[in-house]
C-alpha cells in the first residue's frame, strides 16, 4: 500500500479542477490505498458549507465530500493559515477535518509516496 | 466603463489592478471566483471597502450562493443576478474584462 496525497488548492466552480480531484480521489480509495486529502489556500472554499449552485447551471457536487468516509477516505487536512486569510473556520466547513500548522502540513507531505495536485 | 473581476484575490492579482485602474464613478462587477473578494474576513476585505468609496461595487449573487457565501456578502456591495449583470453591462459600456 502506497500513501497518495491529493493537494487541493483552487476554489470550486470556477474552474473543474476540483471536482476533477475528488472523481480521482474515489478511483484510487477502490484501489485500496492509503489516501489523504490536503485542502489548502483557495481549496479550503472547496469545503464550505451552504454551496447552492442552481442559479449557475452546475451540479453541486459539495455533498460528495460527505461521501468519502463510505470510501474509507477519511484522512481530510486543512492549512490553519489559509482558513484564516479567508475569514473561515472550522465551524463553516461541511465535514469534520483535522486543521494542520504549516510546520505539521510539510511533515505529511514529506511522508507521502504520491503526490497529486489539483 | 465596466470592469469585471473572475478570479479570486487570492489566487490572482486581478482585483488589484483592477482598482488601480479603474477611475471614480465606473462600476466594478465581481463574478465567478472573483465573488470571494466581496465576503467579510476575506483578505481583501479592507481594499474592497476602501474602493466602494470611489467606484460602484457589484457581484453575481448566483456565484456566490454556489458557493456557500452569500450570508459573508459585504455590505457595501450590491448583489445581481444575470438579469442585473446584463443592465450593467447596457448602462455602463465598454465591458473591460480583468481575466
Amino acid at each position: 500500500m502506497k500513501k497518495f496525497m491529493f493537494v487541493n488548492r483552487k476554489a470550486p466552480y470556477g474552474t473543474i479542477y476540483a471536482l476533477e480531484s475528488l472523481e480521482v480521489v474515489l478511483i484510487t480509495a477502490t484501489f485500496d490505498q492509503d489516501v489523504s486529502l490536503v485542502f489548502m489556500d483557495d481549496g479550503v472554499y472547496e469545503l464550505a458549507k451552504g454551496q447552492q449552485t442552481k442559479d449557475i447551471g452546475i451540479k453541486n457536487f459539495s455533498p460528495s465530500y460527505r461521501a468519502l468516509e463510505g470510501y474509507d477516505v477519511e484522512k481530510l487536512y486543512v492549512d490553519a493559515d489559509s482558513l484564516k486569510a479567508r475569514g473561515l473556520s472550522e465551524q463553516d466547513l461541511l465535514v469534520p477535518v483535522e486543521v494542520l500548522d504549516s510546520a505539521q502540513m510539510a511533515e505529511l507531505m514529506a511522508q507521502q509516496d504520491v503526490v497529486l495536485s489539483f | 466603463m465596466l470592469h469585471i473581476v473572475n478570479k479570486s484575490p487570492t489566487a490572482a492579482r486581478s482585483l488589484e489592478s483592477c482598482l488601480r485602474m479603474a477611475l471614480p464613478g465606473q462600476a466594478v462587477l465581481l463574478i465567478e471566483d472573483g465573488v470571494y473578494a466581496a465576503t467579510t474576513g476575506s483578505s481583501s476585505e479592507a481594499q474592497l471597502r476602501a474602493a466602494a468609496g470611489k467606484v460602484k461595487l457589484y457581484a453575481l449573487k448566483p456565484d456566490l450562493d454556489a458557493r456557500g457565501m452569500s450570508a459573508r456578502a459585504l455590505d457595501n456591495v450590491t448583489l445581481v443576478d444575470y438579469g442585473g449583470f446584463v443592465d450593467l453591462v447596457a448602462e455602463h459600456g465598454t465591458p473591460n474584462s480583468w481575466l
